[in-house]
């Protein structure tokens, strides 16, 4: 091998080489950087001590963690799966090539452009009994103003509705993009057969965009398990820590409290947590697909 | 194409539940621009008071009379510029890289970068947090633009656009004499326009409305970008004294990314057909 052929050889590395030094300060190193201080008693300000699992041992026994888990998860199961099956109807519903269906998906789109903080600004004036615009329009019904963001039984599902408001334009996105590669001539022969809509969307609609669907809900549910502004901006995790995310919690922990040791164990086993559900949804999608 | 769904009419159920839907999307951001026309005085008495005039600028006069808000205004935009100008270098570098040509552990290194796309921020935002102070990058633009830069879906796309360019456009450039970086920068580069404006798309989007990082990296309120500067706002207000104003901010803060997102909207939806899908 020639000297020059070797250097031809290696300057690949002046392409991906900038990207892979930035990936390996700001990504890679902070992420083992994670696990080693999830193994100490630490602070904000680089004071360590060794404590190897003691972090995880205190989340095992820590109750307000645990909530935090319960309250992620209700939330995650609140809002993935309608969220998915709203998205997917909007996107079966605006498939087509008229003017009002490509008005309508503006319109739909529209919410994904604003950040959580204006999400939140409006839907606390929203769902506030202060006068907020559903308090205003039940008391033109003569009825009683509803506390949402106060009640620890409407909390949840508050936050949920708000988030599905705000979430609805990228996996309508996504499913559009995925109802378009879905082949024309294989809906010419389902209605050649005089295929009913319904054996139509199940026989061939869903089976063609089936990897969206994963896609989609794979990216949501990783997406709400870190869910973190909405209930840090509309209730601070009331009342009571009805509303503590897992999330939130990690940011208390380590903003609040300082005990950035225990936040790292926790935000390590949120990680895990994501992995698991994530591989398991994708595992068990394409598991059927080989039975198939 | 008769027979498929998208050239078939809405029927009226559908058509009169997409209008709610529609409306049930529309009314908060109306009411928003509602209130913001409405002085904070006549709120105070009434916020019902929103749906009949006088209407008045007055909190739009506010924000640029010496109000942070235009300040946040330029932290976001130079905070988000950067982010996409950066991420469209270091993603057509590398992809170019990874799809054109061979060096030592190239398939290693690629596995290495997709596997980042499994790496949720929530396990590296709080060691990234203590590098940063080490760095003493917090409370700058650097601080707060480098760890958009990290993303491996760019690097993850644009490989992808690359190795659907045909390879004959290479070997007929080389024969040419072209060297290795005038053919990525004369030749290739140019036909990854359509991917730049979709990814550059993303990434402003992304980096304009992120919250955690930057509410824990900016504590000084001159660095706060309009996310974390409306979210202290919005800490700070009782209840409605100042409601007009917080959200005369709110729809003054989403205008440049609305023009960004009208402007590309074609763009992006095209992209999303090509790519996701997969």
């Amino acid at each position: 091998m020639t000297a020059a052929h070797t250097a031809r050889q290696w300057h690949g590395y002046a392409f991906v080489g900038p990207f892979l030094l930035v990936y390996a300060a700001i990504l890679v190193a902070p992420l083992l950087l994670g696990i080693w201080i999830s193994l100490h008693r630490a602070d904000l300000f680089g004071r360590r001590e060794w404590i190897g699992l003691g972090n995880y041992a205190e989340a095992l026994a820590d109750p307000v963690l645990h909530q935090s888990i319960v309250n992620t998860l209700v939330l995650t199961l609140l809002i993935v799966p309608p969220l998915t099956l709203i998205a997917l109807l909007l996107a079966l519903a605006l498939n087509r090539a008229t003017r009002l269906a490509a008005v309508l998906r503006g319109v739909f789109f529209s919410s994904l452009v604003l950040s959580v903080t204006i999400v939140t600004l409006i839907w606390r004036f929203i769902l506030t009994p202060d006068a907020g615009l559903i308090a205003e329009a039940l008391e033109a019904a003569g009825r009683a103003p509803i506390p949402f963001l106060s009640d620890p039984d409407l909390v949840i599902p508050a936050i949920a509705v708000t988030t599905l408001w705000w979430s609805l334009g990228f996996p309508i996105m996504l499913f559009l993009a995925g109802l378009q590669q879905v082949p024309g001539d294989i809906y010419e022969a389902a209605a050649l057969d005089r295929a009913s809509r319904w054996t139509t969307f199940r026989r061939i609609t869903l089976p063609s965009i089936r990897r969206t669907l994963l896609l989609v809900v794979m990216l949501q549910t990783a997406a709400q398990l870190q869910i973190f502004g909405q209930a840090q901006l509309l209730t601070g995790g009331g009342p009571g820590g009805a509303s503590r995310t897992m999330v939130l919690y990690i940011f208390e922990v380590s903003f609040g409290r300082w005990e950035l040791g225990y936040a790292t164990a926790i935000a390590e086993l949120l990680f895990g947590m994501i992995l698991v559900v994530t591989l398991l949804q994708y595992w068990l999608v394409t598991r059927r697909e080989e039975e198939r | 194409m008769s027979a498929a769904p998208s050239s078939r009419p809405l029927s009226p159920l559908v058509t009169g539940l997409l209008l709610v839907g529609a409306f049930i999307m529309l009314a908060p951001m109306l009411w928003t621009l509602l209130l913001s026309f409405k002085s904070n005085a006549a709120l105070m008495a009434d916020s019902g008071a929103a749906f009949a005039p006088p209407y008045t600028l007055e909190n739009y006069r506010a924000i640029f009379a010496g109000s942070l808000t235009t300040r946040w205004l330029l932290n976001s935009l130079i905070v988000s510029t950067g982010a996409t100008l950066g991420v469209l270098v270091l993603s057509s570098l590398a992809g170019y890289g990874f799809a054109r040509l061979e060096f030592p552990f190239r398939r290693t290194l690629f596995v290495i970068v997709l596997l980042g796309l499994a790496v949720p921020e929530q396990a590296v935002i709080l060691p990234r947090h203590q590098l940063f102070a080490m760095a003493g990058l917090h409370n700058s633009y650097p601080g707060l633009i480098l760890p958009s830069l990290t993303g491996s879906f760019g690097v993850f796309f644009m490989t992808q656009y690359f190795r659907a360019i045909p390879r004959d456009l290479d070997e007929a450039a080389l024969l040419d004499g072209a060297s290795r970086f005038t053919l990525f920068w004369k030749v290739l580069l140019p036909l990854t326009i359509p991917a730049q404006a979709t990814l550059g798309v993303f990434t402003f989007l992304a980096s304009w409305n992120d919250y955690w990082w930057p509410l824990i990296s900016a504590t000084t309120s001159d660095y706060f970008t309009l996310t974390v500067g409306l979210a202290s706002a919005q800490m700070n207000y009782a209840q409605t004294s100042g409601l007009g104003f917080l959200m005369a901010q709110a729809v003054f803060a989403s205008i440049p990314i609305l023009i960004v997102y009208i402007a590309f909207q074609k763009q992006i939806v095209r992209a999303m057909a090509g790519t996701a899908v997969r």
